[in-house]
């Protein structure tokens, strides 16, 4: 074999070992960390559910009763399911836990956390992740105001369902002075959750499992 | 001067800890590919040096990563993409190849370090800057790196303080850079004048004839 061969031979062959050594080191840690990563998550998760349902309220682990829903209305995308977390008391469902994108923020879409009683009044709204303007459109996030927990103890009728908008739509929601696009998105978003909640309400309860795991 | 690694730069130090959290990740990457680098010198053939450069950081900062995930989740979430993106940081690679490469281990774990540890504290400063104008805060979120006792770390310099919208967002970033560069060029000049005014030494004195 020519000498040229011979090298490039070598060298592809230095190569390939290199690159099994990076994957099985890469392999190793990630065997090594996948637990208390699935368990960091579960952790983050369960925080951002107990922010927006009293303790009161249910006695389940809400990670265990997720199913997943497909509905337009919800901001789902075509085979993209968005994860809602059913809450029970007493083995009997209390309330129920979306997760709802807004697809018109300014930015881009706006995904939130919306929980609905049984009786389909809001517990909590929390937006979990959004690219809106730091500053401006950002005051969505609790780290910035408090505007987002007004929504709690509205519920479909109160206000009716015509005053469901930004007051410059002629609702009774505030927006904020220089950007009106993000809180619109938000309270679009959240009120089309109450209509699907109300539309589907007995369908969703019913999918609470029989015993909880 | 050389500008190396602005990206990370620019996009995360808005605050300290956040600084502080990319650039000792940065700086355990450095390291980690000096020190490795080095030991493979022997297998290191001119054809396949780059590739297994590439290799070597795109494994390590994946391992990093990977524990940053596992160990530091709530940092983890906050720098985001920018950790993987360590592997674009062409510091890394031009260490590798103009220094670890040519030396043994003890230099390229030294080098690795201390370049590491500038950069931290490159970023440790700019994000200080941000901090303090665009929130009025400095060590806010400390919790993130040092467990949750470090919550009442954060030293608020005015209270109430609306916060320079400026200095966070990445035009601020630009500035900032701009004016540590600018601080360091008078440094640098202030230096070389003093080199240049102190007295050489004179020659003896011409025994007289």
């Amino acid at each position: 074999m020519p000498p040229a061969w011979r090298n490039t031979l070598r060298a592809g062959a230095l190569l390939g070992l290199f690159a099994v050594a990076g994957t099985g080191l890469v392999a190793f840690v990630h065997g090594h960390t996948q637990a208390r990563i699935a368990a960091n998550e579960r952790a983050v998760l369960l925080r951002e559910l107990h922010a927006i349902l009293p303790d009161s309220l249910y006695d389940n682990n809400l990670a265990n009763s997720r199913i997943m829903l497909h509905s337009p209305e919800l901001g789902a995308h075509a085979g993209e399911g968005l994860p809602a977390y059913l809450a029970t008391k007493d083995g009997r469902p209390s309330a129920i836990v979306f997760t709802v994108v807004a697809p018109d923020g300014y930015g881009g879409p706006i995904k939130l956390l919306v929980g609905i009683d049984a009786r389909g009044v809001i517990t909590g709204v929390r937006v979990i992740s959004h690219q809106e303007t730091p500053g401006l459109g950002d005051w969505i996030d609790t780290r910035h105001s408090d505007w987002i927990y007004g929504f709690t103890g509205h519920s479909l009728h109160d206000p009716p369902l015509s005053r469901w908008a930004v007051k410059r739509d002629g609702g009774d929601f505030d927006q904020f002075t220089g950007a009106t696009i993000t809180p619109r998105a938000v309270v679009g978003a959240i009120r089309r959750t109450l209509l699907y909640f109300d539309a589907h309400r007995d369908q969703l309860f019913a999918q609470v499992p029989a015993q909880t795991p | 001067m050389q500008l190396l690694g602005l990206c990370p730069l620019l996009a995360v130090t808005g605050t300290v800890i956040n600084g502080l959290g990319l650039g000792l990740a940065t700086t355990l990457v450095l390291v980690t590919s000096n020190v490795t680098v080095s030991l493979i010198r022997p297998w290191l053939s001119a054809e396949i040096r780059i590739p297994i450069f590439v290799l070597l950081i795109a494994s390590a900062v994946t391992a990093i990563e990977l524990a940053m995930n596992a160990f530091f989740h709530e940092l983890y979430l906050v720098l985001g993409i920018f950790i993987p993106l360590i592997v674009t940081n062409c510091a890394i690679i031009g260490r590798a190849e103009s220094f670890a490469s040519k030396t043994d281990a003890l230099r390229a774990l030294v080098d690795g370090l201390t370049m590491g540890l500038g950069f931290t504290l490159v970023l440790v400063a700019l994000g200080g800057m941000r901090e303090v104008l665009g929130h009025g805060t400095l060590l806010s979120e400390a919790q993130l790196m040092f467990g949750p006792m470090a919550r009442d770390w954060v030293i608020t310099l005015w209270p109430h303080y609306r916060g320079l919208l400026l200095a966070v967002l990445p035009p601020g970033a630009f500035l900032g850079l701009g004016l540590l560069i600018a601080i360091k060029n008078l440094l640098d000049g202030r230096r070389a004048r003093r080199a240049a005014v102190r007295p050489v030494p004179a020659p003896a004195a011409d025994a007289p004839a």
